[in-house]
């Protein structure tokens, strides 16, 4: 059986069907044109930020030693040292930028984000709890050992099954996971105060650091583990595309034509909440990301909803450049989370002024 | 179902459809808001081929009816059957291959093109392995062709008139190649002028395709004019059922509008026209 | 078939029937809201470390011997801090109110509109780079972020096409909000002392707190309580949308103006006062709104009392709950306010933006 492509001919534009046999696929230009330059930069831009440091590598060296090629004190300054923190990096801003463009589709609304679900303020108390409760109570004795990480994830999970619990009546509707998720990240918000005024100084600095999403002191034991997670939901979610196409549409149309709606939206938010929770166990919340760059990537690839991939590839980038630009640029180290809120809060209010898509 | 191939326009050769069968029907139906009863216990069948419009004052049930009639609603009593089948445990999947919805008032995601939009019809045939088969292409275009869509396949749906958007979503449900086609009030908001347009597509949709169509409208002229059938309810109960000519009579209008009118024959069509005097209380 | 004459006897006594029984019951509810009021206060001045009998507290008041341990207790400490959280209370309520109506959005809470997000980063300059040590001293500087951060949110909200509508503003909010806090972090991770004393006042609270705070604010909280309630007229009209408001002759940017302007003295005056305190805003006007129905002349004074009532309870119930210590009133209001606000949402059936 011959693969044939085929424009279609009185079909969309910019679309070609590639047709095994009876299978078929269609393949937009734009939305692969897209990742792929997105991809393009992110190799370059981390690239550049693996060699920058006490010891600088150069590009060629740095590529050359990501393969395997390098010599050995090169190995281990990219490898051991720099590639996790940039890998880390890398891997959360791909699942918060897949986890915003499910969940803005979901929502059907431009200023959805996983960020207000609560979510990540649930991973903060886990967190929070386990940096700042000393060995003299039993909780902070378990959460210590269980690890920030470990705390964090936790903490998103509980948060990610109160919200849905709360949520579901008879199937999940938009608006009300919104509202519940409102209510949950207050509550979330009030445990943090709570802990960060009961702790020791030291302890709440560095509690402050985490919750404002830093890359520091990344190794291979985040950036393993979340390879591994994103390894299962990227996929699945790139699977739910068809399915997104659909559940765009209002619940009426969407079930008029055959989708199953309330497991189709169970099925989204639950990916939507496992690619967050992963990724803010690793780097704590880096905000933004999930809110902003599903509306960049779906201006440029031109659609209906922000594409899955770019979003992903998009926020890769975002979070891979703002910790270049932190380590390098600024005379002192900032959490990453603070430049990905600096560079995305006025390209929002920029949005706000052009006004060029109405926001309803 | 069979997927419908490339236009053939002479009306003979329309699919033959069973006239008498009954491919859907509520029994006993009844439908509420939260312990508030919209609908009570109504029985309306929908047999191949047919045109049926469902008529009555606001706040009468209809549109709530055939939300019923399309499973987008789950009775309270009673049930609704789909080519003897109860909807509610047919596959959703299935049902949508059959049965084709215009809601009220449907809404485009921003920045989603006519074709595209079509080409979501296709959906239930779909799977994550056949995403875009010849058949697609061909009905898609098809049905851009035969509602005369084909030149504004490239336009955002939500930059066209109201007039254009609604044959837009009737060229997606064509595309859906369903057998029946429900329209929730497709003809509120329209100037008159696209208000017959919209009309005489579905009417095509019904005498050259054989669809089965059943619409909720408000205007009785022109649901007399198009129809063949007008069940008309209030509060709730149906309560006539028949040709326009034996639905639309004075005493009717009277009970059930709370309108005093004369009804005269359509100049044009020579279907039953209304022609108001007075609100009754 | 009536004749025409029978119709406006019918309406006038439909009319005067239904605004009877509404004007009772709204009247009630007024009642036993400054019931509430009365009782929470008395609470805030009896409950605490040392609680004291109703009976003592009476002879407290009055009683200007200053070796008497408990009139020390009930005049220095007590009082002054339960008249703030009346005023700060009512501020609270009032603002929530104002800003549901004027957004016709049941989320509108002041919070959105850059009044936390402005006060936070100007406590935090003040902490880190003026050396401000006192709550007292924060006042001036959190009234004026909270002033600058609304001002700059409805000047970005406004610039786009088609002007500052409920979206717009809510969209600016957030982005600017972001944006503060982000430099607030920023300040707070790189020195550890201003994260020590931010720490406190970012929790939301009414200790600490002497009178000096509540004369401060007192004057700010008055001007917006009289706008608000000036405010309230129009916002019924505006409840119907602008192009009937504005074909009922009433002008709109004069509407916004008053309103916006009472918004920020209120929420601004409190959270300067208070650190940030979540709910109250969002929470109470839903609670009267089902008590008295949507006429603003009564759901504004309505939600002052309620949200006075609230905060005093919050903050009576912290001291309850943890002793000898205490819980800050933003926490408890959290806790509280969200299971709440959670049951609130479920009970509608269906929800649409």
């Amino acid at each position: 059986m011959t693969a044939t492509l085929e424009r279609p001919v009185s079909g969309p534009r910019g679309r070609t069907a590639v047709r095994i046999g009876s299978a078929s696929v269609l393949l937009r230009w734009r939305q692969l044109l897209v990742p792929l330059v997105a991809l393009v930069v992110l190799v370059l831009v981390s690239a550049v930020s693996i060699g920058r440091g006490d010891f600088p590598v150069a590009i060629p060296d740095v590529l050359r030693t990501l393969v395997g090629l390098g010599d050995g004190p090169q190995n281990f300054i990219v490898l051991q040292l720099r590639a996790p923190r940039v890998i880390v990096g890398l891997l959360v801003g791909l699942a918060l930028g897949v986890a915003g463009a499910l969940f803005q589709t979901f929502a059907r609304n431009p200023l959805a984000s996983p960020d207000t679900l609560g979510i990540t303020v649930g991973a903060s108390v886990g967190a929070v709890a386990a940096l700042v409760l000393t060995g003299g109570s039993s909780v902070g004795a378990l959460l210590g050992g269980f690890g920030v990480p470990l705390a964090a994830l936790s903490g998103a999970l509980v948060t990610g099954f109160l919200l849905f619990v709360l949520a579901w009546r008879s199937g999940v509707d938009g608006y009300r996971l919104v509202l519940v998720g409102i209510a949950l990240w207050s509550v979330g918000g009030a445990l943090v105060d709570w802990l960060l005024t009961n702790a020791q100084v030291y302890d709440a600095a560095a509690a402050y650091v985490w919750i404002t999403g830093s890359l520091n002191a990344r190794t291979w034991d985040q950036a393993v583990p979340l390879a591994i997670a994103l390894a299962v939901l990227v996929p699945l979610s790139l699977a739910a595309g068809r399915t997104l196409n659909v559940l765009q549409f209002g619940d009426d149309t969407a079930r008029g034509l055959g989708l199953r709606l309330a497991g189709a939206q169970t099925a989204v938010v639950l990916l939507a909440v496992a690619l967050t929770a992963a990724a803010v166990s690793a780097a704590g919340p880096i905000t933004f990301v999930a809110l902003v760059v599903p509306q960049v990537a779906v201006r440029l690839t031109g659609g209906s909803r922000p594409p899955l991939l770019a979003s992903g590839l998009i926020g890769a980038v975002l979070v891979v450049s703002a910790d270049l630009v932190t380590r390098t640029a600024l005379p002192e180290a900032l959490p990453v989370g603070i430049l990905t809120a600096v560079i995305g809060a006025p390209y929002l209010l920029w949005l706000l002024v052009r006004g060029r898509r109405q926001f309803t | 179902m069979t997927t419908h191939v490339l236009p053939d326009p002479a009306p003979a050769s329309a699919p033959a459809a069973e006239p008498g069968r009954v491919r859907l029907a509520a029994e006993q139906v009844r439908l509420a808001y939260d312990e508030h009863v919209v609908v009570h216990d109504v029985d309306l069948e929908l047999t191949d081929g047919s045109f049926t419009a469902i008529v009555g004052p606001n706040g009468c049930g209809k549109s709530t009816l055939l939300r019923a009639l399309g499973r987008l609603l789950r009775p309270a009593g009673g049930q609704v059957l789909l080519d003897g089948r109860a909807i509610a445990r047919t596959p959703t999947r299935e049902v949508a291959k059959v049965l084709g919805l215009l809601p009220q008032s449907p809404v485009a995601p921003e920045g989603l093109t006519v074709a595209d939009l079509v080409a979501r019809g296709r959906h239930p045939h779909q799977s994550w392995v056949r995403q875009w088969s010849r058949d697609d292409e061909a009905v898609v275009a098809e049905a851009l062709e035969w509602t005369d869509m084909a030149e504004l396949a490239d336009r955002p749906v939500d930059a066209l008139s109201g007039g254009q958007r609604q044959r837009a979503w009737i060229s997606m449900a064509l595309a859906q190649g369903t057998d029946l086609l429900l329209l929730d009030e497709p003809t509120t908001y329209l100037d008159l002028a696209h208000q017959i347009d919209v009309l005489e597509l579905v009417g095509r949709l019904h005498a050259e395709r054989g669809r089965t169509v059943a619409v909720v409208l408000h205007d009785l002229n022109l649901a007399a004019r198009y129809a063949q059938r007008l069940v008309a309810m209030k509060d709730g109960v149906l309560v006539a059922s028949g040709t326009p000519a034996e639905v639309l009579t004075e005493e009717l209008l009277a009970d059930v509008f709370e309108l005093e009118a004369r009804i005269v024959p359509d100049p044009v069509t020579g279907t039953p026209m209304v022609v108001p005097v007075r609100r009754l209380r | 078939m009536t004749t025409t004459a029978d119709a406006p006897v019918r309406s006038g006594a439909a009319s005067r029937a239904l605004g009877g029984s509404m004007r009772t019951r709204r009247l009630l509810v007024l009642l036993v809201l400054v019931g509430l009021v009365a009782a929470a206060a008395l609470a805030s001045i009896a409950v605490g470390t040392r609680s004291l009998a109703p009976g003592e507290v009476w002879r407290a008041l009055f009683d200007d011997d200053l070796t008497n341990e408990a009139a020390v207790i009930v005049q220095q400490l007590r009082v002054p801090r339960t008249v703030l959280g009346l005023i700060v209370g009512a501020a609270l309520g009032m603002s929530g109110a104002l800003m549901q109506g004027h957004t016709r959005n049941p989320l509108g809470d002041p919070g959105l509109l850059g009044v936390t997000a402005g006060a936070s980063l100007a406590v935090v300059i003040a902490i880190a780079f003026f050396d401000v040590g006192s709550v007292g001293g924060y006042v001036w500087f959190a009234f004026a972020g909270a002033l600058a951060g609304t001002v700059l949110v409805y000047a970005i909200g406004s610039a786009g096409r088609g002007g500052a509508t409920p979206i717009t503003l809510a969209l600016a909010g957030a982005a600017l909000s972001a944006l503060l806090y982000a430099m607030v972090r920023a300040i707070v991770v790189s020195d550890t002392q201003t994260l020590d004393s931010f720490r406190f006042w970012q929790v939301g609270a009414l200790a600490g707190r002497g009178a000096e705070v509540a004369w401060q604010v007192a004057p700010f909280i008055a001007v917006g309580a009289v706008l608000a309630l000036a405010n309230a007229p129009a916002l019924n009209l505006l409840g119907l949308g602008e192009d009937v408001a504005r074909g009922l002759g009433q002008r709109i940017w004069l509407a916004r103006a008053v309103g916006l302007a009472a918004i920020t003295l209120l929420c601004g005056a409190a959270t300067a006062a208070c650190g940030p305190i979540a709910f109250v805003g969002l929470v109470v006007p839903h609670v009267v709104r089902a008590l008295t129905g949507p006429d603003h002349r009564w759901l504004v004074p309505c939600s002052a009392l309620l949200g006075a009532a609230l905060l005093l309870s919050a903050d009576v119930l912290g001291r309850v709950l943890a002793r000898p210590g205490e819980l800050q009133v933003g926490i408890v209001l959290a806790v509280v306010g969200a299971p709440f606000f959670i049951a609130l949402v479920r009970r509608r059936k269906t929800m649409a933006l």
